[in-house]
């Protein structure tokens, strides 16, 4: 198994590797193109602000390559947003992987923090990502924007509203939480996509 | 339902897990490595380290340590102690932390606030602040590990470093610290429904009813505390448990 994930300036990327070596595999974190495109299986994490993640994909022309994958892919908290169409983080057009829409949490109640930070339920949850994930699991959430409900929607989770907690096209998954750091529930997940 | 967080905090002292009363008297209480794979398993929802010795011995927080505890454990956790730099907080989140905590540092030059949330994401930036209510009835905020104590309120102070981009506040009582007599009840309650950032409330837990209490009347949204967890005095199920039952929501 021959395990990508992609490099770029954005946080959390060791974490994700190091999930990957607490479950006995291994990946290598690159920008190489050719190494992204040959691998098994591409992890895209990250967690930053979306336009300017966005503009140092597309001036490595890394936005054209992930759009473009054809293995299992999955893109985790700003990972995610960015294969969304558009976010809302400073007017950004994204990747335009997934239909749903990127937007800013908003709310009068002074006791909802944002951005959301901590452990939440993940429920409806669709597709083999989530084999013996049992519904209702927590995951650790991270973010002050979420993506819409929409067609690809393959989990959901409650915090204001109801979001996207996961999406799903052909082979694009995308996660807003973060397996990495969501003790034996995310290592269930992450041990599923590497299964895909 | 997002859940209150109950965050163990591992006083690292030459690679040593200890614990203070009051700021004083530390005490070994255990491997840190270990401690955090317990805790982990326990249902921890995350954790602290804080090396305590850093700021006033001139150290740099045991990068070494972090990468262990990254490969070992599987929920988040914040490193602080004696971090200066934009650099001291590369190598910290590149070894597998998820947060870092500043104190006296950022006190002393807040604009790395700004740049720390700006390079980092607010996300990881934590400020940690220990206070200390005066005789004047006023919480005023102390530096260096509670041995210096500033004209500056805690309120304001928690404010302006929220304003900079601190992504979460965490706030030690230090006249609660070591009591095992109840969090800080009200400074947390001012803090937490003024400003828009999480608040974790630290010192003086000693029984399950006081982290109760600082869910409800604190509205904290995660409490920390160290040698009840340390010295098995409260385990983290039947605290969870105890918590859950009393209607709060939590992660179990």
């Amino acid at each position: 198994m021959n395990t990508v994930i992609i490099q770029y300036n954005a946080g959390n990327i060791q974490s994700v590797l190091y999930a990957l070596e607490r479950i006995g595999m291994t990946a290598v974190v690159t920008d190489d193109p050719s190494l992204i495109q040959s691998a098994d299986k591409v992890i895209f994490p990250g967690v930053g602000e979306a336009s300017t993640a966005m503009q140092y994909l597309k001036e490595r022309n890394l936005d054209v390559l992930i759009s473009e994958l054809k293995q299992p892919v999955l893109g985790i908290c700003l990972g995610m947003q960015l294969m969304c169409r558009h976010s809302e983080e400073n007017n950004t057009p994204c990747l335009g992987i997934f239909d749903e829409q990127v937007q800013k949490f908003t709310t009068s109640i002074p006791t909802l923090k944002i951005p959301q930070m901590g452990w939440n339920t993940i429920c409806d949850l669709k597709t083999d990502l989530f084999t013996s994930v049992p519904e209702n699991s927590f995951a650790y959430f991270v973010h002050g924007y979420y993506a819409t409900i929409g067609a690809h929607t393959i989990a959901k989770t409650d915090y204001i509203l109801t979001y996207s907690a996961a999406l799903q096209k052909d082979n694009f998954y995308g996660v807003q939480f973060h397996p990495e750091k969501s003790a034996l529930v995310g290592e269930q997940i992450i041990k599923n996509f590497i299964a895909l | 339902m997002l859940t209150k967080r109950i965050i163990p905090c591992l006083d690292i002292k030459d690679g040593r897990t200890v614990k203070g009363v009051n700021f004083a008297e530390l005490r070994d209480a255990g491997d840190p490595i270990e401690l955090a794979a317990l805790y982990a398993l326990q249902g921890a929802d995350e954790l602290v380290f804080l090396d305590i010795t850093a700021t006033v011995e001139k150290r740099k927080t045991l990068s070494e340590l972090v990468n262990k505890i990254a490969h070992k454990i599987n929920i988040p956790f914040t490193v602080g102690g004696g971090i200066k730099t934009e650099e001291d907080v590369s190598v910290l989140l590149q070894n597998g932390a998820d947060k870092i905590s500043i104190n006296t540092a950022a006190y002393i030059a807040p604009s790395i606030i700004k740049s720390f949330a700006k390079n980092f994401g607010s996300q990881c930036v934590v400020l940690a602040i220990d206070t200390k209510c005066e005789a004047d009835g006023k919480w005023y905020v102390y530096l260096n590990g509670g041995r210096q104590k500033t004209d500056t309120l805690t309120t304001e102070w928690a404010k302006k470093a929220v304003d900079l981009g601190a992504g979460e506040i965490l706030l030690t009582s230090m006249n609660h610290d070591g009591t095992k007599q109840g969090f800080a009840l009200d400074i947390t309650a001012t803090l937490s429904s003024t400003l828009p950032v999480p608040i974790i409330a630290s010192g003086g837990g000693g029984e399950s009813a006081h982290f109760y209490d600082v869910f409800t009347t604190g509205k904290a949204d995660a409490a920390l505390a160290a040698s009840i967890f340390h010295y098995k005095e409260l385990a983290i199920p039947d605290l969870k448990q105890y918590l859950n039952n009393k209607g709060i929501p939590i992660r179990l």
